[in-house]
């Protein structure tokens, strides 16, 4: 690989893993003002925002990477849905809060898995990037494991919407490790993750909390993949246009 | 945990009422009130921030981090069951406190406090 190959690569990279915040704390920015108690409001407020902060320096640095002079801006608001390459768990629909806090948890779990190890990656951006998000996502994975016990140890009903949660993200979580070219050639020069790493110690922290929650490991019949070509759900459209038009109604606004 | 076990909490106290009417659960009511204190650096003490609901005391700590402690305000926080606190009345206010007014010689005034000194 030369060095022009190896730095778009490193930009795509750090693409996918920019596209999974941004669009998770979209996702989680649409809880303020409407979640149950005003100080899981704040919580949630937080969350996205630690989110949104890793989103703006992974598509920065994407954009700077793959040598397309792109900014955060331009990344996050000019492409097109086929130009999004995260994966289809982040893009769900909130659902109830239930199903929030599924996703959310097992997100958290595999950004923690993940983060933890490109702290050492050879390439020094990214490096320093995991290093400052990894804090946050422990408090993430470890703020919405504790809703996950509550709620699945908690009352029949609170039990019983917890179960459908995960019932709901589950479809989408092996997406979350699956490996390709990109990540193979990257993980192989020690600068990306091979997300098919992650599988197993992402899941073993994922298992022992259902299990203290007295919840089922669901068994999906079927799974969903494709995030990472830009093939997403019906719902990606939607929150994009939400995410996207007042940028491209006022193209160059400032506040 | 046992709190969890409160009906209230099963969707987050927004639920219309038990016989499905249409009026809201006055979510605030379902769970306790708690004091925070927080700790700006070590050396100083604890103080008073605020307020805010939990079921319990580990949630009450979590809120307290997100309600409280966004700004890097804290190094350390304290939450207290609010019923737990021992006030005393407005009413026994000239009790209490008039007598210390001219008695100004339990002032600490009479010692030279050198410069360059904090947090006396």
């Amino acid at each position: 690989m030369n060095d022009v190959a190896l730095d778009t690569r490193v930009g795509d990279y750090a693409l996918r893993l920019g596209d999974d915040a941004l669009i998770l704390a979209q996702r989680t920015g649409e809880w303020i003002a409407a979640a149950p108690e005003l100080e899981e409001d704040l919580a949630l407020g937080n969350l996205a925002l630690d989110l949104l902060g890793q989103a703006r320096t992974l598509l920065t640095y994407a954009g700077r990477a793959d040598g397309s002079g792109r900014s955060e801006d331009d990344l996050a608001y000019f492409r097109d849905e086929r130009d999004f390459r995260n994966c289809q768990l982040v893009e769900l629909p909130n659902g109830d809060f239930a199903v929030t806090m599924a996703r959310l948890f097992v997100f958290a779990a595999y950004q923690y898995e993940l983060y933890s190890r490109l702290v050492d990656s050879a390439d020094e951006t990214l490096a320093a990037i995991a290093a400052k998000a990894l804090k946050e996502v422990a408090y993430h994975r470890d703020h919405a494991g504790a809703w996950v016990r509550r709620l699945g140890d908690g009352t029949d009903e609170s039990h019983r919407r917890m179960q459908a949660g995960l019932d709901t993200v589950w479809p989408y979580v092996d997406e979350l490790f699956e490996s390709d070219d990109l990540t193979r050639a990257l993980a192989a020069v020690e600068i990306a993750v091979d997300p098919a790493e992650l599988a197993d110690p992402t899941l073993s922290h994922v298992r022992a909390v259902l299990h203290d929650a007295t919840l089922d490991e669901p068994e999906p019949t079927n799974r969903h993949t494709g995030g990472r070509r830009g093939i997403h759900s019906e719902q990606m459209g939607y929150l994009l246009a939400e995410l996207q038009h007042l940028a491209r109604s006022h193209p160059g606004a400032q506040w | 945990m046992s709190s969890t076990r409160d009906p209230q909490l099963r969707d987050g106290g927004r639920s219309d009422g038990p016989e499905g009417s249409l009026q809201p659960t006055i979510a605030a009511s379902s769970w306790p009130l708690w004091e925070v204190f927080v700790r700006a650096r070590r050396g100083l003490s604890h103080v008073h921030v605020g307020s805010l609901h939990a079921p319990d005391a580990a949630m009450a700590l979590r809120n307290a981090r997100d309600v409280y402690t966004r700004r890097g305000e804290g190094v350390s926080i304290w939450v207290i069951p609010a019923d737990q606190i021992a006030a005393s009345s407005p009413d026994e206010k000239d009790a209490f406190f008039d007598p210390a007014d001219d008695k100004v010689y339990r002032h600490p005034t009479f010692y030279h406090v050198p410069e360059g000194v904090e947090h006396l």
